[in-house]
Order: structure tokens, then C-alpha cells, then sequence
């Protein structure tokens, strides 16, 4: 008998709306699917086929891809010329994250414990600016500066500090013409370029420390030595492990900087970009491109078990 | 994958010297209004870089062709926008011109619809690399030697006369070493200026083609840049690096090009550049045209302008190159003059060796290290093995 509540007419999105609420699935698969298209698609689709890639491999005589499967141009990884790069890349990777840990600690323990109110502000600041400018522009600058006629030599040399630079530089393996001509500068541009990636998640996780903490530490008697090994270093450790991801991969991926600053002797990152872009030797790039996933894995679940993943 | 399969292919098929026997454009239309063009930066100037440097303009203006320039950096990069396709015309250098001829990528040339042929460099008209049975492919743009740069102050009054300098150790004419004074093209393409000063010094080798090597060949030239590897701080890719290098390094001798030589010399900087006695590498480069260009006319009139002698001047000038219209060096037409053909290398045709890309399949020996060896090698004598 009674005709109902007597409502407007409802227009699309009053509708559409009507069906998210009865059917959330449909909701949850609109917003979820262009991401997951482009996880599956162009990520991993790309990373997919570039690991088919490596299974292939090229024709002695002719240069010629063989798209047949083996395992012969991941053998040829294991030349010892093809070594020298993987090994010349870990070591610059490692080292770099050393230095980048060694140097960024007290940086990220003063601006997370000390700095306050404005100075905080600038410390983000300090550590953020070098990001904004570009980075092939730093490279060049670092160029410059490491050159044997660059600012250093001159300082060096004008403070009667010259042998020592020469002595540094006379160093084997790591030495060179000049700073810039060596693997100290290639370095050296590696440490102050990655810098950040590395200060910013040991400042997070140095924050995260409670304050009640270290007072619990020094009440129980703990001197400031024994605080900060026992209590502050293991807590900040997450931090520390998340922040050598960035460095450790951010160095071995990088191709730019060993291109410009160093002895011209390959990282992996330059030896695939020639190998696929001037050779043609497609395989043997891509089984260049999967070491570095490979190591990364494997550094990823260590760094797990260690921690890292809270402090992102 | 096809252009993978493509670049693997070529290789091959150079060897082979397959003959794809396709359709030319027979008589002109009217002019599309575009013209689209790979070309290497410097190339293709329309007075932006430099007022006075523009081939562009009044090509436009009187052809109503609109030129658009899609800059590449490598030969490889090339070949493979030309892959891609959608481009009329690249600007290909020998050792991406067979490559493209082999692919089926670039189509022949007509030249009886280009009547300034026969105002090109006979030594160009047939050259092989854009030649192939008797067929042209496209037309020569320019050409130029990789030079021996040096500093004159270093070599004082003694230029350096052989690439010795760059390949063996000893002491310049200023009493120094040239330990890490020197530099070399951080290519795997060097392999061949290694080989061809094998082919002065170590004649019993039997090297008739710098990039032709048998595997004797082949590993006498990689010792002597085991060698050079002593001797070098860093390796060159960018000009502009090692420009940089020359002023800041205390690089003083050096395999390069006459662009940066003249660049270096124009802001005072002391240099000089010879061609030595062992000869030189070079590169020559090809207009040619796409299969499937979507502008054959305009393509056709700017291949036609591109022989024009005072674009030729110019350009020549510009990227410190050779016409390959002689008379662009004379006739006043633009910059380029006598003397500065001759500073560019213009006498020595002969003493240069293009750059080819090497195949397994060579002409002059049967079997040959191919370049995807050079580049694996290469990469191992730059990391000191």
C-alpha cells in the first residue's frame, strides 16, 4: 500500500558507490590492480625476461644468440677476467658501506640525541641538500677537485703535505696518477654520494631509542661506554643494517661514477651496459645483471634476521 | 628480441654479404613537410648551439621540409632506433652502415635523383661501407681520422712522429716518463689502432686489415695494450672528459679526434694533433635512408642538400671533419678552407682505415676474432689482466 520513502533519482556515482559498499572486493580490486599490473608486468615481466636472457648464450664463431637453454655463459662468469669485475665490485660495495657506517654514525647519533628544534632542522637539511642537486653534476665537480691539478694536490702541496698524498697514492692495488685516476677517488665519490641513504635510516632507528632506556643503563651503573655498546649500538643496529642496503646495492649498481672517476677498470654495472650495448652479448649481460640480485638476496635475508626491516 | 636477434644476425650476414634486393624510390613527389633524422650531436645544426653554424634554416625554409633531429650516441644506438622505425634518414658510421644494409633496415639510393653525386670525393663514390655489390645505400656526409693529439709543451720542438708514444714506455722530449701521462679510447674498437701499429712494427704478423685478426693476430695486439694499460691513468670515452684530462690530468698525448683538438686550441689550450707514420683510424659516415622513411621526398632533398658545398664547410669546421665534396674546402662557399682540410686530415685518405665492425667471417683470412670478443677482452685488459 505505502509507495516508499520517495527518493531522488540516484545518479552513477551515488550507484557506484552503493556497489563498493555492498561489494568492498570490487572497490579493493579497482585500486589494487593498476599496481599489481605494474609489479607483475613491468617489473617483474622485465626482470623475468631478462633472467630467460641468461639462460641463452652466444655463438663462438659467429656472435650469433643461441636461444637454446644452458648453462655455458653463466660459466663464463667465472672467467677470470669476468671475476676480477664481480670481486672489484663487491670489495667497492663493502668498503663504501664501511665508510659510509663509520662516518654516518656520529652524524645520525648528534642530530638524533643533541640537535634540537631549529638545529635539528638544519641537520636534515645538511644531510638532504647534497639530493638535490644533480648527481652527475656532483660526479663532475668530484672530478675536478680529485684532479692532479685539482684543489687537493694544490692544498696538499701548499701545506708541504704533498708526500703524503703521493705516498697514499703510490699505494698498490688502490692507488694511481691521481686521486681521481684511482680507486681512493672512485671511493671516495662512492662514500660522499651515498652518504645520506645511510645517515637517514641510523637517525631513525636513534631516535626510536627511549630515553628511559639509557637512564635504566646509567642507574644500574653502566658508564657512557658500556651504555652505548650495550644498549644504544644493538637498538640502533636495524638502522645501521638498513641503511648498508642502500649503499651496499646503490654502489654496485652504479655504473656513472667508475666511468668517470677511477682507472677505467669495469664494475658490474658498466661491464652490462657494454656487453648488451656495444657487444651484443645479450646473455652475458644478463647473467652479469643477476649477480648483483643474487648477492642482494642473499644480503637481504641476513640483514632480515638482523633486524633491519623495523626501522624502515 | 627481434632487434636482439637482429644485432646477432648482422654479423653473419655481413660476412655473407646478402644482397636484399629492394624497391628504390623512382621519380620524386611533392614534399611531405618533414624530414625526421638519427643523427650524432653535432651533426645537424640549426644555428642553436652557434648563430653562424646553421644548415638547417634555409633547407626549410626553401623546401618546407621541417627537419627533426633525434640525437644518438652510439653506433649501436643506431642501429637500433633505426630498428625501431619511424625515422627517415641516419647519419651511420662504417661500423653501423653494413650492419643496416644486412638488416634490411635501410633502403637503396637512387642517385640519379641526387645531382650533386657527382660532385662527391671519388674516393668516397664507392666506398665499401655503403656499397654493397654495386648498390648504394646512402650518401657520404663526412669523414674524419682519430688523431694522435699531443701538448706541445710537452714535445717542445720534437713532435711525436709514432703512436709509439701512447703504446710503449719511454721518456718524452720534456725528460719525463709517459707513465701515466697518456691516454687511450676506452673502445673495444682500439683493439684495431693496437693491430694496426703491429702491422708497421711487427710486419712478420701478416696484418693486412686492422679489423681482420686471426687469433696470433689477435693476441699480439692485446699484449701490446697489456702494455699500454701501464702506461695509462684513465681511459677516454667522452670527449669532453678528456679535454678535461688534457687541462687538469697532465694528460699530454693521447689517441682523439680533431673536434676536441681544435676545441682545446681554441681556448688557448697548447696543443697539436699529427697523423703518424703507422697511419690511423677513422670514421666515415653515410646518410642513408629507412626502408619504410615516411618522407622519401624530403629525405631525397636533404640528401641532396647535404652535398651542398657550403654545408659541407661548415659543417666541417663544426665537428672538425672532412667534406665529402672537395670543393667545399676551396671554393669559398663557407668557414672551411684550404689549410683547415689539410689540419682535418683531408690529404691522408689513404693512411686511414675506417672503422668496420669485426666479424668471424673476414675477407682477407677466412677466420677472424669476432667483436664481441674484442669487447669481452678489451674489458679484461682495461681491468689489468
Amino acid at each position: 500500500m505505502s509507495r516508499g520513502a520517495i527518493l531522488p533519482n540516484r545518479g552513477l556515482a551515488d550507484r557506484l558507490s552503493a556497489l563498493f559498499w555492498r561489494r568492498p572486493t570490487v572497490l579493493l580490486l579497482l585500486l589494487i590492480t593498476p599496481p599489481l599490473l605494474w609489479l607483475g608486468v613491468v617489473y617483474l615481466g622485465s626482470l623475468g625476461a631478462l633472467l630467460l636472457q641468461s639462460f641463452y648464450s652466444i655463438d663462438e664463431f659467429s656472435g650469433v644468440v643461441v636461444e637454446e637453454f644452458t648453462l655455458k655463459t653463466y660459466g663464463e662468469l667465472f672467467r677470470a677476467a669476468n671475476m676480477d669485475i664481480i670481486l672489484r665490485t663487491l670489495t667497492m660495495s663493502a668498503s663504501v658501506t664501511l665508510a659510509s657506517a663509520v662516518i654516518g654514525f656520529p652524524v645520525a647519533y648528534f642530530a638524533a640525541r643533541f640537535a634540537r628544534g631549529r638545529w635539528k632542522a638544519v641537520f636534515y637539511l645538511g644531510i638532504m641538500l647534497p639530493l638535490w642537486s644533480s648527481y652527475l653534476v656532483k660526479v663532475y665537480a668530484w672530478k675536478l677537485i680529485l684532479a692532479k691539478e685539482g684543489i687537493i694536490t694544490w692544498a696538499a702541496d701548499s701545506v708541504g703535505l704533498g708526500f703524503l698524498l703521493d705516498a697514499v697514492l703510490a699505494l698498490p692495488g688502490v692507488g694511481g696518477n691521481s686521486l681521481s685516476t684511482s680507486f681512493i677517488g672512485t671511493w671516495l665519490v662512492f662514500v660522499y654520494v651515498w652518504l645520506p641513504y645511510m645517515i637517514l635510516p641510523m637517525q631513525a632507528s636513534l631516535e626510536r631509542v627511549p630515553v628511559s632506556m639509557l637512564e635504566a643503563s646509567s642507574d644500574l651503573g653502566a658508564s657512557r661506554g658500556q651504555t652505548f655498546r650495550t644498549v644504544i649500538l644493538p637498538l640502533a643496529m636495524p638502522g645501521v643494517i638498513a641503511g648498508s642496503i642502500f649503499t651496499f646495492s646503490l654502489t654496485m649498481g652504479d655504473y656513472i661514477i667508475p666511468q668517470i672517476i677511477g682507472t677505467s677498470a669495469r664494475f658490474i654495472g658498466q661491464a652490462v651496459y657494454q656487453l648488451q650495448g656495444t657487444a651484443g652479448n645479450i646473455p652475458l649481460a644478463a647473467a652479469f645483471a643477476v649477480v648483483p640480485i643474487i648477492i642482494m638476496l642473499v644480503y637481504l635475508s641476513l640483514a632480515k634476521r638482523g633486524g633491519a626491516f623495523d626501522a624502515l | 628480441m627481434k632487434s636482439i636477434r637482429l644485432m646477432g644476425t648482422t654479423a653473419v650476414a655481413v660476412a655473407m654479404a646478402v644482397t636484399p634486393a629492394l624497391a628504390q624510390v623512382a621519380s620524386l613527389g611533392t614534399p611531405e613537410g618533414q624530414v625526421s633524422i638519427v643523427a650524432w650531436a653535432g651533426y645537424i645544426e640549426r644555428g642553436e648551439t652557434m648563430a653562424e653554424f646553421d644548415w638547417v634554416t634555409k633547407f626549410e625554409e626553401a623546401t618546407g621540409c621541417q627537419v627533426v633531429v633525434k640525437t644518438a650516441n652510439t653506433s649501436d644506438e643506431m642501429v637500433a632506433l633505426m630498428n625501431e622505425g619511424g625515422f627517415d634518414l641516419v647519419t651511420a658510421s662504417g661500423d653501423a652502415s653494413l650492419r643496416l644494409i644486412a638488416g634490411k633496415r635501410v633502403q637503396p639510393v637512387n642517385i640519379s635523383l641526387i645531382p650533386s653525386w657527382a660532385n662527391i670525393d671519388d674516393r668516397l663514390k664507392d666506398a665499401p661501407w655503403h656499397t654493397v655489390d654495386g648498390v648504394h645505400y646512402g650518401v657520404p656526409y663526412q669523414w674524419g681520422p682519430n688523431v694522435l693529439m699531443y701538448n706541445t709543451e710537452a714535445f717542445g720542438d720534437t713532435p711525436p712522429t709514432s703512436w709509439s708514444v701512447v703504446f710503449e714506455e719511454q721518456t718524452l722530449p720534456d725528460g719525463s716518463s709517459n707513465v701515466g701521462r697518456v691516454q687511450a679510447y676506452d673502445g673495444p674498437i682500439h683493439v684495431a689502432d693496437a693491430a694496426q701499429y703491429l702491422m708497421a712494427h711487427q710486419p712478420e704478423l701478416g696484418i693486412t686489415s686492422p679489423y681482420e685478426l686471426n687469433e696470433e693476430q689477435y693476441a699480439a695486439a692485446l699484449d701490446l695494450l697489456r702494455g699500454q694499460r701501464k702506461l695509462v691513468g684513465r681511459y677516454w670515452h667522452d670527449a669532453f672528459i678528456q679535454m678535461d684530462d688534457f687541462k687538469n690530468e697532465g694528460v699530454v698525448a693521447s689517441g682523439s679526434w680533431p673536434f676536441q683538438v681544435g676545441l682545446l686550441q681554441s681556448e688557448g689550450f697548447p696543443v697539436s694533433s699529427v697523423i703518424p707514420e703507422e697511419g690511423a683510424t677513422g670514421w666515415a659516415d653515410t646518410t642513408m635512408m629507412h626502408v619504410d622513411a615516411p618522407h622519401p621526398t624530403c629525405s631525397y632533398l636533404w640528401m641532396e642538400h647535404t652535398l651542398s658545398s657550403n654545408l659541407q664547410a661548415d659543417l666541417s669546421v663544426w665537428f672538425g671533419a672532412n667534406p665529402v665534396v672537395l670543393s667545399a674546402c676551396t671554393d669559398g662557399s663557407g668557414m672551411q678552407t684550404a689549410e683547415g682540410c689539410t689540419a682535418n686530415g683531408l690529404d691522408d685518405f689513404e693512411k686511414i682505415n675506417f672503422w668496420t665492425t669485426p666479424v668471424s667471417q673476414c675477407e682477407s683470412q677466412g677466420e677472424c676474432v669476432p667483436y664481441y670478443r674484442w669487447v669481452s677482452d678489451y674489458i679484461g685488459v682495461i681491468g689489468g689482466r
